[in-house]
Parts: structure tokens; C-alpha cells; sequence
């Protein structure tokens, strides 16, 4: 890992639907080459500040910045949409279903402008091979993959640019708890050949502990705590909310009569 | 314990190729159901989903449901006219999907869905029926009946929807209820509420729950017996206090590969599915 890695710097972050507020005066610093979690039951305004940062929704207020190597792009541009890459919750939902998966992967390279011959042709076999699935899936169609194939091509996708953070959105939640563990340890094994960085969005306070350093817990839009992996770990919170999501996490548990 | 509930032998489940030609996905399967909480637990395609729907008559049209014995309550599933059937669907036997997103009709109001199910079932009176649905609203814990009875789907959460879902499936009493991954679709902590509405109901209702689901851990703290399946079979069965001694790999494999709060490993261990415990 050299100095390339990309921090982020969020500041002051609001969005609004209407009079709703989705997020509240929300300010994060992402070291570079961290991996940082965002947890919070559904509403609480987690994958809306994923897709305010890379521009899917638009700021009422706030800064979002790349700090570290990357700290030169404006949001928006054509260079933060290259170092900034996404990938979403249901695989089912996220690909073309009629375009192969070698259009698909195509299709980043293309808006960029390295769609020339052997560049594209490289950049597709490395991409299915860092995701650890064969070229034999090339030219299939979403439908003839399984969940966790699925997901694999999400990830590639993201990575065919050579991104520095990738965005989180649940990345597992749609899986099977076996497919669950491949994916994690593929995230985990990509983060550290490419010294990546992580902003990880999910409802289930284990697989973010287990991904990440650092997370932040959000409710209703706002930052209701923030607390190392290894502290969450041995139970040291602050915030009873935390502790209920710790609670949940545990498993069901039958009062006693 | 006294005549079993629900009695299936050698359940076999198939689907036609492009060939012609069957392909089995569920292949023998067999259990017995009391008055108690089962777990079936897999892998998508391990066929869990399939016995459930097998047990309901709600195979998808051009599957084959074959079995030695599939009786409920003495009834031979099997034999019985697909009336006699229906009857039964939504009234001995219920069955709560997986997202409420699907499985609630969209353009009718959550309570009147509530009653038609009712009034298919039981010789009620409109009036009669609407008063059985707040009720059964009430005892899914949704604080304001009223108002809720008049939401359509897309305007409650997926933890409201599937508490009404939950209400809809036992306002005709059934004596089995079959829910397939009830709580995939919803966060933890509504998880948890949601369970426990379940486990209340059950228990007071004495009915027998069949609970399917990929999550060997939930399962386990919730159901007295689970059923682990792996492609089409089942390859264990196991008392939940008795989990941690489970002996086939494949439950292993499905126990240990969660991450878990407090127990860092890295990598986390995966499946190593071996093509012998598909035989």
C-alpha cells in the first residue's frame, strides 16, 4: 500500500424530501484507507447520506469532500465518479437483466472512455478474476447467476474503474448467510491488495464490526453515536440505542414467563 | 403427545426440464409436527421453501408433488379435492411470506383484507368481522387500529406490514402455521418485536409453527426441533438446545459462518460444500 489511498470528509450534511428530513447536520471524517460503518434500523437516513455523496440525491446543505491522494476532485466531477464507486443491496435489482455480464462490466469503461480493444478486454478478465469467478460467466445473463454471483458482479463493476472508496449499501443483506461470509471475505481480501477504502452502510452490527474499524450510528437522520469496532465488540457504548441493536443482534431470546 | 399434526413421508417435489424429464428438488423428505415450533433451515435452493408450499397445495403450477403419506389432522392431503383443499389454505393452514411488499393485495386497504379472509373461512357478519380484525390488529401490537385498517400496503413499514400479514394468517385460527423467512425483510431490532408477537401467538393459540428460514442461529432460539436441509434432503435433525453439537459439517458450516459481535476471525469460514452430502 502506498500513499494512494482516499480519505472523505463529510461536513454539515442535510438532505430533504419535502419537509422531511432525511439527514441532520451530519459530519464524518473517513481517514484514508479506513473502513467505516454507518448502522441504523431502516429510515434512519444511512443509505440516503451513501447516495447524497455520490451525488444520487441532491445536498440542502453541507460539503462533501475527498481528502488523501484523491483530495483534487470535485464532487460530481468526471475524476470523483472514477474514485468513488458504489455498490447496492439487491443484485437483483442493481443489474441490467438483459445485458450480459460482459456488457455490464463494459459499461463503466465505456462512460470513461477506456473502451479501447486490449485495455477493455484486460480490465474485464481482471475485474471476474479479482472477484474470484470465472470467465466462463462472461457472457451469461444475470438471471443464469446465483445471489452470491450476483453480488460478485456488483462488486466488479465497482472495482473495474480502480476506485479508491467504494460505498457500502448492504452489500450482504440480500444473501444467504452462507454466500454472506464469501462476499465479507472477499470486501475484506479486495480492501487489502488494493488498499481500499470502505463507507458501509448496514442494519446488522456484526457484519459492520466485522468489516470495519470504526462506525457510526444513525436515528432518525441524525449521529447518534460514534464507537471503535473493538470497543462495540466488548460492549462498551454509550448511547441506548447502540445497546439495543446489540441486543437485537444477539438473537431471539424468550422472555421468561 | 397425542395424534401428530402434520405427517410427511418421503415428500418428493419435482419440476420439469427443458428436456423433458423431471428434476427433483425436494427428494424424501420426511418429519412429524405435533403442537411444537419446527425449524427448517438451508441454503437458497435447498428446497425448504418447497416443502412449505408443498404441505399448502401451493406448488407452482407444472411441479409434481409426490409422497408416501402427507396427512394433516388424519386428512390425506393428497386425495382431498382441491376445494377441500382451498378450505383449508388460510384456515386450519396459514402460511406468512417473506415481504409483506408482495404478499399484501396493493390496491385494497389492509383491514378489508383482513376481514375477506376471515369471512372465507367463517360464517361472520360484516360488522362482526371488522370488529375480529381491529381486534387482531390489537394483538399484533399495532397501537392504532383504526387507523391502520384503512392504510393500503405501500403506506405502513415493512415491520407494520408484516405484523398485519402475521394478524391476516391467524384471525381464522389455524392449527398450523407455516412461515417462510418472516422476518428476512425487516431490521433487526423490528425483527426481534416481530418474533415475539409470533412466539406469543403460538404459544397461546397452541398451534404447530413450521418457521423456515437460512438463519441457523435465529432458528435456533426460536424453535424447539430444527429440520437442516441441503440439496432437496434433510441432512440433520436437531433438538435447538442441542445445536452446538450438531454433527453433519453442512450445519457446522451454516453455525460457524456468521459474524459474530465480540469473536473477531478473519477470514470467516466458509462452506466447503462437498458433493456427497447431495446423495
Amino acid at each position: 500500500m502506498s500513499g494512494r489511498e482516499a480519505g472523505l470528509s463529510l461536513h454539515r450534511l442535510r438532505v430533504v424530501f419535502g419537509d422531511f428530513v432525511a439527514v441532520d447536520d451530519l459530519s464524518v471524517e473517513l481517514v484514508p484507507g479506513e473502513s467505516f460503518g454507518i448502522v441504523g434500523e431502516s429510515g434512519s437516513g444511512k443509505s440516503t447520506v451513501l447516495r447524497a455523496i455520490c451525488g444520487l440525491v441532491p445536498l440542502a446543505a453541507g460539503r462533501v469532500r475527498l481528502t488523501g491522494a484523491a483530495d483534487a476532485s470535485a464532487p460530481g466531477s468526471k475524476t470523483f465518479r472514477r474514485q468513488v464507486q458504489m455498490v447496492f443491496q439487491d443484485p437483483y435489482a442493481s443489474l441490467h437483466p438483459r445485458q450480459t455480464v460482459d456488457r455490464l462490466l463494459a459499461e463503466p469503461l465505456a462512460i470513461h472512455g477506456i473502451d479501447q480493444g486490449d485495455e477493455r478486454e484486460a480490465r474485464i478478465e481482471r475485474a471476474l478474476d479479482e472477484v474470484g469467478l470465472g470467465q466462463g460467466l462472461r457472457f451469461r445473463y444475470p438471471h443464469q447467476l446465483s445471489g452470491g454471483q450476483r453480488q460478485r458482479i456488483a462488486i466488479a463493476r465497482a472495482l473495474i474503474l480502480e476506485p479508491q472508496l467504494l460505498l457500502l449499501d448492504e452489500p450482504t443483506s440480500a444473501l444467504d448467510a452462507s454466500v454472506q461470509a464469501e462476499v465479507l471475505n472477499l470486501l475484506e481480501a479486495l480492501r487489502e491488495r488494493r488498499g481500499l477504502s470502505f463507507l458501509m452502510v448496514s442494519h446488522d452490527l456484526a457484519v459492520v464490526t466485522h468489516l470495519c474499524q470504526r462506525l457510526m450510528v444513525m436515528q432518525r437522520g441524525r449521529a447518534v453515536e460514534f464507537v471503535a469496532a473493538a470497543d462495540l465488540a466488548v460492549g462498551q457504548v454509550r448511547d441506548e440505542y447502540t445497546r439495543s441493536l446489540m441486543q437485537a443482534s444477539a438473537g431471539f431470546r424468550r422472555k421468561a414467563a | 403427545m397425542n395424534e401428530p399434526l402434520l405427517e410427511v413421508e418421503n415428500l418428493r417435489v419435482a419440476y420439469p426440464g427443458r428436456e423433458g424429464g423431471f428434476t427433483e428438488v425436494v427428494r424424501g423428505v420426511s418429519f412429524m409436527l405435533g403442537r411444537e415450533r419446527l425449524g427448517i433451515v438451508g441454503e437458497s435452493g435447498s428446497g425448504k421453501s418447497q416443502t412449505g408450499r408443498a404441505i399448502l397445495g401451493l406448488t407452482a403450477p407444472g411441479g409434481r408433488v409426490r409422497a408416501d403419506r402427507l396427512h394433516f389432522a388424519g386428512l390425506d392431503l393428497l386425495a382431498i379435492t382441491a376445494r377441500q383443499r382451498r378450505d383449508l389454505r388460510g384456515g386450519r393452514i396459514a402460511m406468512v411470506l417473506q415481504d409483506p411488499k408482495f404478499s399484501l393485495n396493493p390496491v385494497m386497504p389492509i383491514g378489508e383484507q383482513i376481514v375477506e379472509t376471515l369471512r372465507a373461512h367463517r360464517r361472520v357478519s360484516r360488522r362482526a368481522a371488522r370488529e375480529r380484525a381491529l381486534e387482531a390488529l390489537a394483538a399484533v401490537q399495532i397501537d392504532d387500529p383504526e387507523r391502520v385498517y384503512a392504510l393500503h400496503a405501500h403506506e405502513v413499514s415493512g415491520g407494520m406490514g408484516q405484523r398485519a400479514m402475521i394478524a391476516m394468517m391467524l384471525i381464522a385460527e389455524p392449527e398450523l402455521l407455516i412461515a417462510d423467512e418472516p422476518t428476512s425483510a425487516l431490521d433487526v431490532t423490528v425483527q426481534l418485536q416481530v418474533l415475539a408477537i409470533l412466539d406469543k401467538l403460538v404459544a397461546e393459540r397452541g398451534m404447530g409453527l413450521i418457521f423456515i428460514s437460512h438463519d441457523l442461529r435465529l432458528v435456533s432460539s426460536f424453535c424447539d426441533r430444527v429440520l437442516v436441509m441441503y440439496a432437496g434432503r434433510v441432512v440433520e435433525e436437531v433438538a435447538a438446545t442441542e445445536l452446538q453439537r450438531a454433527r453433519h459439517p453442512y450445519t457446522q458450516g451454516l453455525l460457524n459462518c456468521l459474524p459474530q459481535l465480540g469473536s473477531a476471525r478473519h477470514p470467516l469460514p466458509t462452506l466447503d460444500r462437498r458433493p456427497e452430502w447431495a446423495l
